[in-house]
């Protein structure tokens, strides 16, 4: 019912800063889209532009078939998801949550009725009669949840919900967001600045860097096909290894002379090679990688180090025996990628 | 203003209305008419005024009673300011330093907060009565016959005496709040730094203080030079004599009661420069105390 | 600023010496007993008959004359014409504070709120315009404001009296601080929530500001009740005469008389105090609160 369209949106601030540069997008009806990127990239604007809380600079902005441009937040048929959780501290659970109701003159046994469905869906009928104060970081944020749900509304909206969470609730609230979306299929928009919240819960993730879109897929075109150096250094944890290299004659050498792989002809002069951590494979091969520090995470080694004078990570697993100093690792031609070094952009 | 404010036209003007159009009747007006009238000579018939120019002002620093009053406030003023931060301060460090009763003192010290500065100068003399006031048989073993309305000095000293009075809680709440918003990591690095509790006190507790104290500076000087009207008159019994008075109440006396209009207001126009020299200072110094806390 | 109820930071370390602590709860005592002395002292002398009072003063004898003097200082009349008794006094006060607080509080909040949560073309005209008012007490223009008062034909009227004081922006200043620390996603979602301009303030923000807005009436209460020079200015008929401004004719009445009536004088005197007194006492921990934050 609900898709989202962007067309040419663009954001300039009175003091002439451009937050957001003119963008595209379509957002499919029940999709689970994720706007990700570092601090200062124009996610929240963008969101806050769609949501109606900034208004739109240029560009136009259709949710379902209605140009909402001019629309007042209230009208769009949303509801947001707020960083802080924004509870009214005064108002109980019971009324933060049908506040929004009570605001469109829904009937007060509808309130009630609906308050007591959300309630029960977010295990918080316990808490009802509560102030926010009284809640724990995690119980708040199933309140903005409910706040959220209780409008059955034709987008979520999510702007960083999660950051004020301790590590452990966070990988539960994830999961828990990402059921109950899954349970409403309703469409949701969801900006993030961790790229492992963007990687498991979207459908699609939309990366952005200064206020331009640099790649927008699924979370598995976005991690093993990367348009960018920056989409491949900003995705993954260890980010892609980016060594530099130089193109010449249909051969990528390293610079320690090394020649790992074939590239087609007609291009030659500096490039950068991109490889995942956990696609090298150690013990044998034409390079070197001079192994500095071994860490230690129970599942898994990481090794760091350099290759070729450039630092470099890999990946290995539990099983696998290692010491410090030089090994031979071996780079799969088709794991790799290549960029120009130049604009980043991928050849 | 709010990133997210709303776009209302009308609603924010009729917000603003009330507080806007009294400020104006009430504050502007005033204002420009004790500027305006400070250049003018009053007819005592009320039948016209004539501009005279500077003739206001220049009367006044020629006047010895108006420059005897005006060495009088600013003794007044020092006096009040001076006593009143040193005691405010003593008890606000001794009431942060106990351990047991620390609540019963605090509201011990704070609540003459909340007495009119007339009723300070109405408890001031009944205990400077002239023939059995209890602080008048104290200052008598020393030889001291206190004989307020009677002697400059002795009526001075009584208004400074209750004006402090009066004070004290206020600075002591500031500077009790200054003392218990100085982060404990900072109080424990000091006494581990540093064994001396006294020594303590003026290198790390103190500098950290003084925002608060100059705040309180300017606070004081203006409460002494205003807010004391009420305290003075009653002292005074509404009689003033030839005793000492402040500059506000001279306004107020040539003003009100003597229908000088021309050299009130030039008066008044002095007190403004005054007063506005000092609030400069106040936001200055405490735009500095942001980076202080 | 730290909230002053809050108990201190136990010590890490205790002096050797107990010493210290004694002499620090002396000098405290000695403090607290300077402040409390004087009230205690008008109290005692209200007990004891007035002849007693003129000859020897103050004393330690607690007497039996105190109802007689309340029941004189709150029913019979102080003056001439016969309308002014304490209790009338005690009304006038009580409308004066309250009035002034109460008209103080929403004039502010009002002009606080349009001007931190709407989008205001001469924002920064109006800014200024009420933020200069902070610069100059009414004590300096006060006789011009007289005549002003005059002229509009408000001398002996509770809005003459009231809203004159109104004219600085204390309180705005105040409010406008704490509307700009309320977070600014509340009222996000409260538009998302579908709350207009007027319903966010009534719904939301006011039920916010509910302690903020304590500890103003407080002082504004308090500031209100003492006011002394302007109400003996505007308002000379004596049914609008208030306690604080009757202390006058209080100190007035001890001269001359044959026996000067101290113990009435000392009641009325305390009539006057104590509201203001017991409102900071009873609400301590809000009062200091807006009075150490009101300076930010």
């Amino acid at each position: 019912m609900a898709n989202v369209t962007l067309n040419q949106i663009r954001k300039v601030y009175g003091n002439g800063f451009e937050a957001v540069k003119p963008c595209s997008f379509r957002i499919e009806d029940g999709e689970f889209l994720v706007l990700v990127g570092p601090s200062g990239c124009g996610k929240s604007t963008l969101l806050r532009m769609i949501a109606g809380l900034e208004d739109i600079t240029e560009g136009e902005l259709s949710i379902g078939d209605r140009l909402v441009n001019t629309v007042d937040p209230a009208n769009r048929d949303i509801a947001m998801v707020f960083q802080n959780y924004a509870l009214y501290p005064h108002m109980t659970v019971r009324k933060n949550i049908g506040y929004g109701l009570k605001n469109r003159k829904t009937p007060p046994a509808e309130i009630a009725r609906k308050v007591d469905e959300a309630a029960a869906m977010l295990n918080l009928g316990a808490y009802l009669d509560r102030k926010p104060s009284q809640l724990s970081g995690g119980q708040r944020q199933r309140v903005a949840m409910g706040r959220a749900i209780v409008r059955d509304p034709a987008l979520f909206l999510f702007d960083e919900p999660l950051s004020n969470l301790d590590a452990k609730l966070r990988n539960q609230m994830r999961i828990e967001i990402k059921a109950l979306q899954r349970r409403l299929g309703v469409t949701s928009i969801y900006v993030t600045h961790d790229q492992v919240e963007a990687m498991t819960m979207a459908d699609r993730i939309v990366v952005l860097n200064g206020g331009v879109i640099e790649q927008i897929g699924t979370p598995s075109e976005i991690y093993h096909s990367p348009n960018s150096t920056f989409v491949a250094s900003f995705m993954g944890a260890p980010p892609m290894n980016l060594v530099k290299a130089q193109l010449d004659e249909g051969t990528v050498r390293l610079d320690c002379g090394t020649a790992v792989m074939a590239a087609p002809a007609g291009r030659s002069g500096p490039v950068t090679l991109g490889i995942r951590p956990e696609d090298v494979r150690i013990g044998s091969g034409a390079a070197r990688f001079d192994i500095a520090l071994i860490e230690e995470l129970g599942a898994h080694r990481l090794l760091h180090g350099q290759v070729a004078g450039q630092p470099f990570t890999v990946h290995v697993a539990k099983e696998t025996q290692v010491s410090h100093g030089p090994q031979p690792i071996e780079l799969p031609p088709a794991a790799m990628a290549l960029f120009d070094t130049a604009t980043g952009a991928r050849l | 203003m709010k990133r997210a404010a709303f776009d209302n036209r009308w609603l924010p003007i009729l917000l603003l209305l009330p507080q806007l159009s009294i400020i104006c009747l009430f504050f502007y007006w005033p204002a420009w008419q004790a500027l305006r009238s400070s250049f003018f000579l009053q007819d005592p018939f009320g039948f016209g005024e004539t501009f005279v120019g500077w003739a206001n002002y220049t009367r006044l620093w020629t006047s010895s009673e108006y420059l005897k009053n005006a060495g009088f406030t600013a003794i007044f003023s020092l006096s009040v300011t001076g006593l009143s931060l040193a005691i405010a301060l003593l008890l606000a460090v001794k009431a942060d330093t106990v351990l047991r009763g620390a609540k019963t003192y605090r509201t011990l010290l704070m609540w003459v907060y909340a007495v009119a500065p007339p009723m300070a100068g109405f408890i001031a003399l009944i205990l400077f009565n002239q023939r059995w006031g209890p602080m008048t048989d104290f200052f008598a073993m020393f030889g001291w016959d206190l004989q307020v309305r009677l002697d400059y000095f002795d009526t001075g000293f009584v208004m400074v005496v209750a004006s402090v009075w009066k004070q004290i809680p206020v600075n002591f709440i500031f500077f009790l709040s200054g003392l218990q918003s100085i982060p404990r990591a900072v109080r424990e690095a000091a006494l581990i730094d540093n064994a001396s509790g006294f020594s303590r006190f003026w290198t790390v507790t103190f500098p950290l203080l003084a925002p608060t104290g100059f705040f309180l500076l300017i606070i004081n000087i203006t409460y002494s030079l205003f807010d004391t009207f009420g305290l003075i008159d009653t002292i005074l019994r509404n009689n003033p004599g030839d005793n000492p008075v402040t500059l506000v109440y001279q306004v107020y006396l040539d003003g009100f009661r003597g229908q000088d209009i021309g050299g009130s207001s030039a008066q008044s126009v002095v007190l403004m420069v005054l007063v506005l020299a000092l609030t400069i200072m106040q936001f200055r110094l405490v735009e500095r105390r942001i980076h202080y806390t | 600023m730290a909230d002053l109820t809050q108990t201190a930071p136990a010590r890490t370390t205790r002096s050797p010496i107990r010493w210290a602590s004694v002499l620090d709860h002396a000098i405290l005592i000695a403090g607290a007993a300077l402040m409390i002395v004087p009230l205690l002292m008008m109290l005692q002398m209200s007990t004891i008959p007035d002849a007693q009072v003129m000859q020897h003063g103050p004393s330690l004898q607690i007497g039996g004359e105190f109802w007689d003097n309340l029941r004189k200082a709150l029913f019979q009349s102080m003056s001439f014409s016969g309308e002014t008794t304490g209790l009338t006094m005690f009304r006038n006060s009580l409308i004066l504070g309250l009035g002034f607080a109460i008209g103080k509080i929403v004039v502010a909040m009002l002009a606080a709120y349009g001007i931190v949560y709407f989008r205001l073309r001469f924002a920064t005209l109006a800014f200024w315009l009420i933020f200069t008012t902070l610069l100059l007490p009414l004590e300096v223009r006060i006789v011009p404001s007289y005549e002003i008062t005059q002229k509009l034909g408000l001398l002996n009227s509770w809005t003459g009296l009231i809203v004159p004081l109104i004219a600085s922006a204390t309180a705005t200043f105040f409010f406008r601080q704490y509307f700009m620390s309320v977070p600014e996603e509340l009222v996000e979602a409260a538009r998302i929530d579908g709350a207009g301009p007027v319903r966010f303030f009534i719904d939301i923000l006011v039920p916010l500001s509910r302690t903020m807005i304590a500890a103003m009436f407080i002082i504004m209460f308090v500031y209100g009740w003492n006011q002394y020079l302007w109400p003996l200015m505007v308002s000379t008929q004596e049914d609008k005469v208030t306690l604080v401004q009757g202390i006058k004719q209080i100190t007035q009445s001890l001269e001359g008389n044959h026996i000067p009536e101290y113990g009435r004088s000392n009641v009325l005197a305390l009539l006057a105090v104590l509201p203001p007194v017991l409102v900071v006492l009873f609400f301590q921990r809000w009062f200091v609160k807006g009075l150490t934050e009101s300076d930010k």
